[in-house]
């Protein structure tokens, strides 16, 4: 168990490099760089740059040095924690990204607790009661749950509070505290508005978690070792939360380690659409303007969240299940 | 008949029928899944025939028709079948001086049913003016779902955009599929380092966060490359990531198959490779790869419509559902017109038919669901 | 003459499938004594299993008991309650399950949850039934439950007891786990016993030996055990009475020893004469009951085995004989030995 955490721990360095390189050629893919998209900016506004200044602030950013003697630079910053200097807003990057870490990371498990907060439940009533009316009930949401981009389900949220209750649900603090530093009130408020965006975030991850809840569940249901618990004379309900449940639910946890990037994906969008100031915005707005290394930086912290995410899973999976756990 | 003789000849049918024939009936009992596939069916006619479907040119702008509401169609006429809608009456907002439209049902402006409109070429060669609805008065417009902030008509918009986003869902999904079958088929019957290999790119590929990914491909999209570049290019960066699920799958069922006794037997008898995947394994499990797809084409629309609706997938001119659901990114704008969410309408419930009928194909085509 | 322990009168369990109802047991009765050992045989699919599930009340849905009843001598009392009639989720249905009535089901293999160790399991079943180890109401302790798993573990044979019952099932090999599943059954030294196929799922020389353990312990205990098994073989070692299946009816009963010297129902006959035999000829075909079983839809009129019977008769197709007796101790359903058919 320890060798195997080790193992995967040995292999994050590789991922990360392997990780850095690809991102590193997509951030470098789009014809021409910042200074062109910023040549671009000023162009539109009237000023201008000349092409001497152009040439300086490329040599200065080290723009004009060849594909891999600018990846290999980058690395080296980033082994001892340098992420460079966002071209757009010449902040040190990991400042930039420090900012907004925190309240992204706040609302990616407070989302990834509500979804299985709900879906656990959902599922477990849909598969001990299959084909009652909840049980329609519940298919019938997890369908059009599924079946909704959650940037809709925010826009409609956003438009029914707006046009018939005269509320805003943008942000994640209310004005008074937006700009304030933290105390017990602005963690009250936060409580109080991150809900909805987490719900909007983890309603179509719950959807499907509770479906393959369901599945699970109604194989597990199947199984000899239920009719032999039964013959035993248990608790039907005890029963079910003990054998079958426990079973059914194994296999949901190694399911984390898909769910962490689409939650990352889903928060970006649904970041951008209800104005929250994670990570979502920063990272857009760095795309379109090419301000490689700060987008670069967003995506590597990405990838990394993600690979711990299912190295977790893995873990808490093995801890659970002797299966895995036990060396046979 | 007696209810023995009728139970024997069932029997006997389901003995002798095919496994297509098999999966057919299966699916058949499926009521939703069977309205689900006829819905995608119309779906896919408007993807044929966009323009057949529209009222009017989907570019046409008119800044003086802006934020037209819904006006719906009714089919009687004091009694008689005469399809009309109601006309539209405007009045400015003495303090916004903003253009306020209502519909006047008082007011009837007469449609027509497969009458000529604006010329349209079939598959770009047949020129024809025929169209689903027109207004009787070729001068009049008709907004059968409204109008956006410049006038256009969102009915004709919706029409051309289900061209666009449903065909970038089934190019997308055909793309991973080839990719899935054939990477993940080499992977599961060529075995070794092979394996390996296309076993960390599948694991690569699927931890990474998609949505990010995507946006960093498509803000790498050089910006005058023309719609069908952007198109083209769109589809194949969602593919990119889509088949590592699929490639999965049919490299698992290629290591289960490849134990089976048929195949051994198959190999026995002296059939070649080739033969012995495609004419052995591969019919064993191409309803569960048509299910699968039918099930990855939803996502791909879903992951289309958000991609353009931060602005980063298909981009205007060029129109699909995501490209439409961008103007009604403003709250303001939204309370004001609310219709402009339709196209978001649309695409759950198409969404949801591809759902349903994934479902019902994964449970028809799966002989041991019961 | 002494009463019975548990007495089926014409049970009758159906399945609402899509397809149709399939009577899977259809008007079913026998009797068993208290420490009798019952076999009941009959092809796969013939309502054996479905029977004994229906003496638990664990018959799974879409299937349910539409009549008949199932009268259960409770243990401290003369009194006997029709469990046909008990809510199956009940207090006294669960009351009954574990400590009067025990199952050793069919597939040890999955028959105990890989995630929990085996002994926690068998300590479980001991502790939902702890009143009827302490006197006062005290409640037994999980150390003492602990206790009585390895005592039973010993008595089933287990070697190594203590480190065991720690074990996963996934740990034990098939033999191991069956005696693991005997030691849970008796873990309440029940009155009852249903074994479903219980050997069917092992190894030969694996089998002997569990064979040899229930009867040794079916003396010890004094239990009445209803062994069910398509293998003639293991009911002529285990058995007392026997009861011949059909398509979810009684073909025949009786004592073992005329079952197999002096059929008289025409299935139990082509049943003995499909077991192969050490001492007859060899390389010759053996011979096997003509057809198949019927599809569960489509159930024949009459009686069920006609078909493929060999001596059908005319009114075989039109009336179901009833279960009369043919001999001393043994009855049979057959209109070859008497003319009592059920009523319509």
């Amino acid at each position: 168990m320890t060798r195997y955490i080790l193992q995967r721990l040995a292999l994050l360095p590789l991922l990360m490099m392997v990780y850095s390189f690809v991102i590193f050629a997509i951030m470098q893919a789009p014809p021409g760089d910042f200074l062109t998209a910023y040549v671009a900016t000023l162009a539109s506004s009237g000023s201008s740059l000349s092409a001497e200044q152009i040439a300086a602030m490329r040599a200065q950013y080290g723009l004009d040095q060849p594909f891999f003697v600018q990846y290999l630079l980058w690395l080296q910053h980033l082994v001892h924690g340098d992420f460079g200097l966002s071209l757009e807003y010449q902040r040190p990057n990991a400042e930039l990204i420090g900012e907004v870490l925190g309240l992204t990371l706040a609302l990616a498990l407070f989302s990834f607790v509500l979804t299985w907060a709900l879906a656990i439940p959902a599922g477990i009533y849909s598969a001990t009661h299959p084909r009652s009316i909840g049980d329609h009930l519940l298919t019938v949401i997890n369908y059009v749950g599924v079946a909704t981009p959650n940037f809709m389900l925010a826009l409609v949220l956003m438009w029914v509070a707006f046009a018939y209750f005269d509320i805003s649900i943008t942000g994640l603090f209310s004005e008074e505290y937006a700009q304030a530093p933290w105390s017990v009130g602005k963690f009250v408020d936060l409580l109080g508005h991150i809900w909805l965006p987490a719900l909007v975030l983890g309603i179509a991850g719950t959807a499907r978690l509770s479906r393959i809840m369901r599945a699970n569940l109604l194989d597990e249901l199947n199984k000899p070792y239920v009719v032999t618990a039964r013959a035993k004379g248990m608790k039907e309900w005890r029963l079910v939360l003990r054998y079958p449940v426990r079973l059914a639910f194994n296999p949901l946890v190694s399911t984390i380690g898909w769910y962490l990037p689409l939650l990352f994906s889903g928060s970006l969008i649904v970041a951008t659409v209800m104005n929250l100031p994670n990570i979502g915005p920063l990272l857009l707005r760095a795309l379109v303007n090419q301000d490689m290394y700060l987008a670069g930086g967003i995506l590597l912290i990405y990838s990394f969240l993600t690979i711990v995410g299912t190295l977790l899973s893995d873990v808490a999976l093995a801890l659970i299940d002797p299966r895995i756990r036990v060396d046979r | 008949m007696t209810a023995v003789a009728a139970g024997q000849e069932a029997e006997d049918r389901v003995a002798v029928a095919s496994n297509w024939r098999l999966v057919w009936w299966r699916f058949r009992r499926h009521h939703l899944a069977m309205a689900s596939a006829g819905l995608l069916i119309l779906l896919y006619l408007v993807v044929l025939f966009p323009s057949f479907f529209s009222t009017q040119d989907p570019e046409r702008t008119d800044a003086r028709q802006a934020f037209i509401p819904v006006q719906s169609i009714h089919l009687l006429a004091d009694g008689a079948l005469s399809p009309w809608v109601p006309a539209i009456v405007g009045k400015r907002n003495p303090t916004t001086l903003r253009m306020e439209w209502t519909t006047d049902p008082k007011k009837r402006v007469p449609i027509r049913f497969f009458g000529a409109g604006p010329e349209w070429k079939l598959f770009g060669l047949v020129r024809t003016k025929l169209h689903l609805v027109v207004p009787a008065d070729p001068t009049q417009r008709i907004f059968l779902l409204g109008s956006d902030r410049l006038g256009r008509d969102q009915w004709s918009r919706i029409m051309h955009g289900t061209q666009t986003s449903m065909t970038v869902g089934l190019v997308a999904v055909a793309l991973s599929v080839i990719l899935g079958v054939v990477l993940g088929g080499i992977s599961g019957y060529v075995g070794g380092k092979t394996d390996q290999v296309i076993q960390r790119i599948i694991e690569l590929l699927q931890s990474v966060p998609t949505i990010p990914i995507w946006l960093a491909l498509s803000a790498a999209l050089p910006r005058d490359w023309t719609p069908i570049q952007v198109f083209f290019a769109i589809t194949v960066i969602l593919s990119l990531v889509g088949w590592t699920t699929l490639g999965r799958e049919v490299r698992g069922r290629f290591l289960a198959l490849r134990e089976e006794d048929f195949v051994l037997a198959a190999r026995l008898a002296g059939c070649s490779r080739m033969r012995i995947i495609l004419r052995h394994m591969v019919p064993t499990f191409v309803s569960h790869i048509i299910a699968t797809s039918s099930l990855a084409i939803p996502v791909m629309i879903i992951n289309e419509t958000s991609l353009s609706f931060l602005g980063l997938g298909i981009r205007p001119p060029a129109i699909s559902w995501g490209v439409l659901l961008q103007e009604a990114q403003n709250i303001q704008t939204l309370a004001l017109a609310p219709w402009l969410l339709i196209p978001g309408l649309v695409v759950i419930v198409s969404v949801l038919a591809f759902n349903l009928v994934g479902d019902g194909l994964r449970d028809a085509a799966d002989p041991y669901s019961h | 003459m002494t009463e019975p322990l548990l007495s089926v009168r014409d049970l009758r369990v159906s399945f609402q499938m899509d397809e149709g109802l399939v009577r899977a047991v259809d008007g079913t009765s026998f009797d068993i004594m208290p420490g009798q050992v019952l076999g009941v045989v009959g092809e796969s699919g013939c309502g054996k299993s479905v029977t004994m599930r229906a003496i638990l009340q664990l018959v799974e849905k879409p299937g349910r008991i539409t009549d008949g009843t199932i009268c259960f001598r409770r243990r401290n009392g003369a009194d006997t309650v029709d469990l046909a009639r008990l809510p199956p989720r009940g207090a006294e249905m669960r009351d009954i399950r574990g400590a009067e009535i025990a199952l050793i089901p069919q597939e040890p293999m999955a028959a105990f949850s890989p995630v929990h160790t085996v002994g926690d399991q068998i300590a479980e079943a001991i502790l939902l039934h702890g009143h009827r180890w302490k006197e006062g109401g005290r409640k037994l302790r999980r150390a003492e439950a602990r206790d009585i798993t390895v005592g039973l573990f010993r008595d089933v044979g287990i070697s190594m007891p203590e480190q065991r019952i720690d074990a996963y099932s996934w740990q034990l090999s098939g033999g191991l786990r069956q005696r693991a599943m005997i030691a849970m059954a008796l873990s309440c030294k029940p009155r009852l016993l249903i074994a479903d196929e219980p050997t069917t799922a092992i190894d030969v020389t694996t089998q002997a030996q569990v064979l040899a353990l229930l009867r040794d312990l079916q003396a010890r205990y004094d239990t009445a055990i209803i062994f069910i098994t398509h293998d003639l073989g293991v009911i002529a070692q285990m058995a007392s009475y026997v009861v011949v299946m059909y398509l979810g009816r009684v073909m025949e009963e009786g004592p073992v020893d005329e079952i197999f010297h002096a059929p008289k129902h025409p299935y139990t006959k082509a049943l003995l004469r499909s077991i192969p035999s050490l001492y007859g000829e060899t390389r010759v075909a053996l011979p096997v009951i003509a057809g198949a079983l019927p599809h569960p839809f489509n159930r024949p009129p009459g009686c069920p085995f006609h078909p493929r019977c060999p001596d059908a008769m005319a009114r075989c197709s039109a009336a179901v004989p009833s279960l009369q007796p043919v001999a001393a101790n043994q009855l049979a359903s057959c209109f070859l030995h008497h003319d009592v058919a059920e009523p319509a």
